[in-house]
């Protein structure tokens, strides 16, 4: 297809966001706006013993200061992933209905205030007395209690997993490998804070909020404060950043809109940069222990993949380990098992490359450490061990690629040739490594209808809407690309109106779903349209396509023709049938959940690093990425996200971690000061590849998704290549200094002051 | 934020006046990480005065080799002075490694002096600290201290002064000239920043309304071959794991002059005098220096989230040493 699809574009919305145009959810003017603080509890378990409220009541600007004692009952609405396209509370726990506390952070009242810093000063004078009680807020406090609970993940995940006789399958192996990884808490971190205005005519609400989905917003708040939801409109076009922070709808939307009912105004809520790490979920503390049983020719013969993690006191939240690590490789024996610890924290959530990001970590390092033990290639390994069919049903792969990025990362990469030898490369004070990992990434069907509208003018101009919003992905730019497609005109000659939750519905683009789904609408809105007019020209007898068969007339450049080159503009059609302009809806339904094949978006990483030999400092000299992604609807953007995502990935692998102080059941690093995210000088040099499949099955134009596929990988790459470096396997993640320094070789000047023997030389 | 008074004033004595009036006043100067903790609710002044229109901001070479920094000159400025880069290279490198370029262009030298610690318990405004709330306790000598000191820590404090530039500055002996109720003085660096002790309130030998004007550094020939080496687990934008900044002259085999000086591990920029007298007149080796950042270190009180530092400022010690070491060669 010539055409928009598949040509490098750059972004719709660049101009407006680099112009500051584009609006966000806290840039909305009006007259007599409020601004709302939320004041968090300071201790992780009890009860509210007093909360005094009445200084905060007397400061200046105060409108009102609402605490448990204040809010209406909200109703209870189970948690259900944003994707399903239903009411989706991030916790099924809603603060201030009683005194109860849960967890450090949780929202004990909320201020009113005319501007943003009398709300923050009014908030310091809120005085709460606690009744603390012991809590739990790290896996080792309450190990002894973990549970296997029946579903994680919001529900729609089994806890555990068993296919083929594991016992069996480790028994009859030749090699073994048992590695234990752990992982620390992870949060989201958007540059754009969870924000909520909330303005309210008579008994409709309109709310602007920083979130990935409008409707799953409406939805929820609806639910919550029983309302219909055609009483409440979301309007959100740009939001900065989400990363499955905003995947999920967080108390703080229905506490707003409460907050503008209570005074009577509208209300803006930017819930501050310290209490994001209280606000919006998180990715849990956890250990995951991978097991693998192998043959001496590399054949897998058993996997066991078992995880332990925190969740909050009211949900069963686990990402699950072993969706994609239980899918990979052809062993014929898997066991999974998920277990939960209770803890004070608030219920985690999706985090950027949720379950795969540390599932596939553990089986990649684990699968690294096999290919130490039998002396084979890494990428041999996986070659070797590679299914034409998920193992789990039997049913093939909707579309593949897994061996054609391993081979053709390893070319680009330059990976021929490798000398296995762990700690065996120096360059000066620098040990050099290189490792590698498969990537993988679910698509998954648990959306419902996605729809559309296309509209086109007799000028050849059309406007193609759909509620879904830009959150920094490039979505609204892929989809402007599929609209003109699907209409056959120009990209420029299409606008996307985007962003409102009284256009067609779309739902929530989480899971890496956003462009497969909404493009699909929006195709089938733009082909229907396409088509109806084409049907318009055949039956014309004064169109040169009178009479044509409809499928032999082809629509570029605003124009229908036939192969002949007979034809004639939408224009000339229109203004001859005096239509002002012309309109259709399309809409997509998924494929049914037991759509008999496997689904995966595959890719491979490979990354290179260098380790100071003597300060234990592990930098990052380049990385290739291959990704097979079904249909590309648009390179630039695509490896834009890839890129991002793997570089996400080396920041899981070296230095995202928030840390718990267990005694005072806090975060202890919760600030962008505290909590490190790489910064331009981290990133080495990126390349990035991209292979297209062909996917029957996902959807008309075949798109898998590139969302979370490029942070898959990235970090097992690396730490692979740190083991090859040093010669020692860090298996905690982050991987920093403290973890290595023991286990570099002692240099020779270091040798009198510590004592210690000199370890073999390198280089 | 707390509501809070600002003066804007254009002389000196207006503004030392002004804040000795108000016991809650402070001078504001590039307010990077001053209003951030006015803004976290950590400190609550009454009142701002804002200092920046006093003529503070030169940069003066001295005929005697030696270098006048106007408190009010800005950490970017410094740093890119010919004066600074040629004679006193190891200051230039730490203000550059500081911060980041935006922060640079705003945060003035005697504001950096001033900058407050990083410990996560001080700034989250609710934790026990006895730095922000004397006898109050602190949360960080059992808790998530990671990055906090191994030297110069009492059972009171044990964050870690965070300022790149301080620990160049001491090693080169720099004074602070200040102007106060009671006049000029002028304060050796090294007695400028104080240890926690009992009073971690208390972190340098100002008055209140006390003035940093200037800071001067002496010509110190041995700096001119120097090195400021900073370790942290991010690449830029990020405060010191730990850092030295060290000189040395080698004249017929033995080391005839030293300066050494530790960031990030220590609860004041550090002066390593220990580690000096071990070098000074021995061999340039690295045994020696290992030596010597082994003797510097003996005094470490490490704790089990930091104890790493122990050795990683000895090895980045030796690192530094070696380097100019090397390229004296």
């Amino acid at each position: 297809m010539s055409g928009s699809i598949g040509r490098e574009t750059a972004r719709v919305d660049g101009p407006v966001k680099v112009t500051g145009a584009a609006r966000y959810s806290a840039e909305f003017p009006m007259p007599g706006l409020a601004h709302a603080q939320i004041v968090g509890a300071r201790v992780a378990a009890g009860r509210i013993a007093a909360i005094d409220t009445a200084a905060a009541e007397r400061a200046a600007g105060v409108a009102a200061v609402l605490t448990h004692r204040d809010l209406p009952e909200v109703a209870h609405v189970p948690l259900v992933p944003s994707l399903m396209g239903g009411p989706a509370p991030g916790e099924t726990f809603f603060p201030m209905q009683d005194g109860t506390v849960h967890y450090a952070g949780q929202p004990i009242a909320i201020v009113v205030a005319d501007t943003l810093e009398q709300a923050q000063h009014a908030a310091t004078l809120v005085r709460t007395e606690y009744a603390e009680a012991p809590s739990v807020t790290t896996i080792e406090q309450g190990r002894r209690d973990a549970y296997e609970p029946e579903k994680i993940f919001g529900g729609f995940m089994p806890a555990q997993l068993r296919r083929g006789d594991v016992e069996g399958g480790m028994a009859a192996a030749d090699v073994r490998v048992d590695a234990a990884f752990r992982f620390a808490a992870n949060h989201h971190n958007a540059l754009e804070m969870l924000t909520t205005t909330a303005v309210w005519d008579g008994d409709r609400l309109t709310l602007h909020d920083s979130c990935q989905g409008i409707k799953a917003v409406q939805l929820t708040v609806a639910a919550l404060l029983g309302l219909s939801p055609s009483r409440i409109r979301v309007l959100t076009r740009f939001v900065g950043g989400a990363f499955g922070s905003k995947a999920m709808v967080w108390p703080h939307v229905a506490l707003t809109a409460l907050a503008a009912r209570h005074v009577r105004r509208p209300v803006r809520l930017v819930v501050a940069r310290e209490q994001m790490f209280t606000s919006c979920g998180h990715r849990e503390e956890q250990e995951q222990r991978v097991r693998l049983g192998a043959r001496r020719d590399g054949a897998l013969t058993a996997i066991r993949h078992h995880k332990i993690s925190l969740t909050s006191p009211f949900d069963d939240w686990a990402e699950p380990a072993f969706g994609a690590a239980s899918q990979l490789y052809a062993a014929p024996a898997f066991e999974g098992v998920h277990r939960l610890v209770r803890g004070n924290t608030m219920t985690p959530t999706f985090t950027r490359g949720p379950g795969e990001a540390a599932g596939v970590f553990s089986l990649e390092c684990a699968m690294d450490e096999l290919a130490c033990e039998l002396g084979a290639d890494p990428v041999e390994l996986r070659l070797r061990n590679l299914t034409d069919v998920d193992p789990n049903t039997g049913h093939p792969w909707s579309s593949g690629g897994l061996a054609e990025c391993l081979r053709l990362g390893a070319e680009r990469f330059g990976w021929a040739g490798r000398d296995p030898a762990p700690g065996a490369r120096r360059e000066g004070n620098q040990l050099i490594g290189t490792g590698m990992s498969a990537a993988a990434y679910p698509v998954a069907f648990f959306m419902r209808t996605q729809r559309a509208r296309a509209r086109l003018y007799s000028d050849g101009t059309a406007v193609v809407s759909t509620a879904a919003q830009e959150f920094g992905t490039g979505m609204t730019t892929v989809l402007t690309q599929v609209a003109a497609d699907g209409l056959g005109v120009d990209l420029r000659d299409v606008r996307l109106d985007f962003g409102d939750t009284d256009l067609p519905t779309a739902g929530s683009p989480v899971g890496s779903n956003g462009a497969m789904m909404v493009s699909a609408a929006v195709h089938n809105a733009a082909t229907a349209l396409r088509d109806q007019l084409i049907a318009m020209a055949v039956v014309d007898p004064d169109s040169p396509l009178h009479g044509a068969h409809p499928a032999d007339v082809t629509v570029t450049g605003g124009r229908l023709a036939l192969s002949g080159g007979a034809g004639e503009s939408y224009q000339d059609l229109m203004e001859r049938h005096r239509a002002n302009d012309a309109e259709a809806i399309g809409s997509w339904d998924p494929p049914p959940l037991d759509t008999p094949y496997g689904l995966l978006t595959f890719g491979a990483q490979f990354a290179e690093v260098a380790v100071d030999a003597d300060l234990g400092l592990v930098r990052v000299r380049r990385m290739t990425g291959v990704f097979a992604p079904g249909r590309v609807l648009n390179p630039m953007t695509a490896r834009s996200q890839l890129m991002g995502g793997m570089l996400w990935g080396m920041s899981q692998a070296l230095l995202e971690g928030t840390r718990m102080d267990a005694r005072l059941g806090r975060w202890a690093n919760a600030s962008l000061g505290d909590y490190l995210v790489p910064v331009n000088a981290d990133a080495p040099d990126v390349d990035v590849a991209l292979i297209e499949v062909d996917d029957p099955v996902t959807g008309p134009l075949g798109v898998k998704g590139v969302g979370e596929i490029g942070q898959v990988g990235s970090a097992a790459a690396i730490a692979n290549a740190v083991h090859h470096a040093t010669g020692h396997r860090v298996r905690e993640l982050p991987i920093t200094v403290e973890q290595l320094l023991p286990h570099l070789p002692v240099p020779a000047a270091a040798r009198s002051a510590t004592g210690r023997p000199a370890p073999p030389a390198t280089g | 934020m707390r509501p809070f008074g600002y003066a804007r004033v254009a002389d000196a004595d207006t503004a030392i006046a002004t804040v000795r009036e108000h016991p809650g006043g402070a001078f504001l100067a590039g307010g990077t990480t001053e209003v951030d903790l006015v803004r976290q609710n950590v400190l609550r002044p009454d009142l701002l005065v804002d200092i920046n229109d006093l003529p503070l901001a030169g940069i003066e070479d001295r005929p005697d080799g030696g270098l006048r920094i106007g408190a009010l000159a800005r950490m970017s400025d410094v740093a890119e002075a010919a004066g600074v880069a040629d004679r006193f290279p190891m200051l230039a490198q730490a203000l550059l490694l500081g911060a980041s370029a935006q922060l640079r262009n705003m945060a003035s030298m005697g504001g950096n002096l001033c900058q407050r610690v990083r410990c996560g318990y001080f700034r989250d405004a609710t934790s026990p600290c006895n730095k922000r709330d004397p006898g109050s306790g602190c949360a960080a000598i059992d808790g998530f201290h990671r990055g906090h000191a191994v030297l110069g820590t009492s059972d009171q404090c044990i964050a870690v002064h965070p300022s790149d530039a301080a620990v160049a500055l001491v090693a080169l002996d720099a004074m602070v000239r200040t102007r106060g109720p009671g006049g000029e003085r002028s304060i050796a660096i090294d007695d400028f920043f104080l240890l926690p002790g009992d009073t971690p309130d208390r972190e340098r030998a100002l008055e209140h309304g006390e003035l940093i004007t200037a800071i001067e550094v002496p010509a110190v020939p041995v700096a001119r071959r120097s090195v400021y080496v900073k370790v942290r687990d991010r690449a830029s934008y990020e405060f010191a794991l730990a850092s030295v900044a060290a000189a040395i002259h080698v004249q017929d085999g033995a080391i005839a002059d030293v300066r050494l000086a530790l960031g990030g591990v220590a609860t004041k920029p550090w002066r390593a005098r220990a580690a000096e007298r071990s070098l000074l007149g021995g061999p340039a080796t690295p045994d020696a220096f290992a030596e010597a950042a082994g003797r510097e270190l003996a005094a470490a009180v490490p704790r089990p989230l930091n104890a790493y530092k122990v050795e990683l400022a000895r090895r980045t010690i030796v690192r530094a040493l070696t380097a100019l070491a090397e390229d004296g060669r």
